[in-house]
């Protein structure tokens, strides 16, 4: 695997987090992950992976322990993307200018060239005819593709996605899979993502992290090949590390 | 296009055929009502007699009108201005929301009849005394309307502009300001209609024995004069002048700033 100048290691140490009056949501986490890999969070509800994603991209202050980026990234340039449950657009915005909207507020580049980036991530997602649109005018997929390409454009080390596809019939989860790797397949960013459908992380992780009551229950490795297309959902590997995380899932 | 546009101009046709209908026939009980019970002009003129007053004394009612109009669009946009100023002041210190917004309500449950009175003590019999009650009436809901909105932006987005490393102002500047546009059309719209009522109010004390005219002052004429024709005349031109306003603020709202108004809430 290649690893570029751009990408972080996450490093979770003792991780806590206890909201007042709770139980701790994220409790003695200890996990790596590596520069450049995909790791899916998979859990029953309420196991603290949404919190643990929080918590890796700053949106969250740990009670205790610590999280870190090998190599850190510095200030808020963008580093760390976030790809939420919803699309959260601005409906004022145009396409395009929702994903400029990261390089705005950074303040990065002149405006011609902010808009250019954005452009050129628009046309990575498919969606160049679309610039001028407002959400209102898109479909829930072309809404979450834009979502993708706004978390993309500042060129981050490490991409979160809480839950991104869920809110999506199954062939634009396949569809938006697919892109996630592509994506990944040209620019090797650390992408740690939340998900409640097995198949899904299965397909898209090299490891699959099982959480349980706010800790790690089992960290499984994926022995699938790289690269992965839609073709493996129908190879017997596939299943058969299928039925292992959904073993793990169970507390097997 | 075309196959959208008509059946919005079908319903609108629809609209304009049934409040016609409604104001014949209203107009028509009320004629009726008169003419049955025999009631003296001085009671209850016909709106037949109305009209005439209103031909006959068309000058003065245009000229009151466009005074009355103009006071209430002058308050309405000092309403707007320092209202919306007040929102983002209370959507960027909690603490000076909580001390500072009973009074703004203090503001809308004291009677503007009761301070109206004093105004003139301070300001005098003006047009700015006008403006400023009217200022006062409109104020609540825009005030209200706008600090809700500025406040009710999603978990999500609040979060993305975190990450991004967004300060007090990209936030303000780029999330809530848009965000709240239509809470302060909506705001204004409410606003519109208590303009006219508040700018009528003020003449009605303003106007007294000064060459200040306005709807409110011709009213407070005419009625010592029991020119009652003219009185019902009077106040239909407020009415009208109230939907006019109504109008305005709803064209702006969906031509002018229609970007920022087309959406209900932030969510993509």
């Amino acid at each position: 695997m290649s690893e570029s100048a751009h990408v972080s290691a996450i490093h979770c140490k003792s991780l806590t987090i206890q909201f007042p009056g709770e139980i701790r949501a994220v409790d003695q986490l200890d996990l790596t992950i590596n520069a450049g890999e995909i790791v899916s969070l998979i859990g029953p509800s309420g196991c603290g992976k949404t919190t643990l994603l929080r918590l890796m991209a700053g949106l969250e202050i740990p009670t205790d322990g610590s999280v870190s980026l090998e190599p850190p990234v510095v200030g808020h340039a963008g580093g760390i993307a976030f790809v939420f449950q919803q699309p959260s657009l601005l409906p004022w915005r145009t396409t395009l200018e929702n994903v400029v909207l990261p390089l705005d507020l950074i303040g990065r580049g002149t405006r011609q060239s902010r808009r250019e980036i954005a452009s050129h991530m628009l046309e990575t997602v498919g969606l160049a005819h679309a610039a001028t649109r407002f959400p209102s005018e898109l479909s829930g997929g072309m809404k979450m593709r834009v979502s993708i390409a706004r978390a993309l454009v500042t060129d981050p080390h490490v991409l979160l996605l809480d839950e991104p596809f869920a809110a999506l019939d199954d062939m634009l989860r396949n569809q938006l899979g697919q892109l996630l790797l592509e994506l990944w397949e040209k620019r090797r960013f650390t992408v740690v993502m939340v998900t409640h459908n097995i198949a899904e992380s299965v397909l898209l992780s090299q490891r699959i992290a099982v959480m349980r009551e706010g800790a790690l229950a089992k960290v499984l490795e994926n022995p699938l090949p790289q690269p992965r297309n839609e073709q493996l959902r129908t190879t017997v590997e596939f299943g058969e590390f299928y039925g292992r995380v959904s073993h793990a899932l169970r507390g097997e | 296009m075309a196959a959208r546009t008509s059946p919005r101009l079908r319903e609108m046709l629809v609209s304009v055929v049934l409040v016609a209908t409604v104001a014949g026939v209203v107009l028509g009980v009320w004629e009726l009502i008169v003419w049955k019970f025999e009631l003296p002009k001085a009671l209850l003129p016909t709106p037949r007699q109305c009209w005439d007053a209103a031909v006959l004394e068309k000058l003065p009612l245009f000229r009151a009108t466009l005074s009355t109009g103009f006071a209430a669009i002058a308050g309405l946009l000092v309403s707007v201005v320092v209202g919306y100023s007040m929102a983002v002041i209370f959507s960027q210190s909690r603490g000076l929301r909580l001390a500072l917004f009973p009074y703004v309500i203090l503001l809308q449950t004291v009677p503007i009849v009761a301070i109206a009175p004093l105004l003139i003590i301070w300001s005098g019999y003006t047009f700015r005394t006008v403006v400023i009650v009217t200022a006062i009436v409109c104020l609540f809901p825009i005030v209200n309307s706008v600090t809700g909105g500025l406040l009710s932006t999603k978990q999500d987005t609040n979060d993305l502009f975190r990450l991004y490393g967004a300060g007090r102002w990209k936030r303000l500047l780029h999330l809530q300001i848009p965000s709240s546009v239509n809470h302060l059309m909506l705001g204004t719209k409410t606003s519109s209609g208590l303009a006219v009522i508040g700018a009528i109010v003020a003449e009605f004390f303003v106007g007294n024995g000064t060459s200040y005219n306005g709807l409110g002052t011709l009213m407070t004429g005419w009625t010592a004069l029991v020119k009652t024709d003219a009185l019902v005349s009077a106040v239909f031109a407020s009415a009208m002048l109230g939907v006019l306003m109504f109008g305005a603020v709803h064209l702006i709202s969906t031509i002018c700033l229609r970007r920022w108004t087309r959406f209900a809430t932030v969510n993509g």
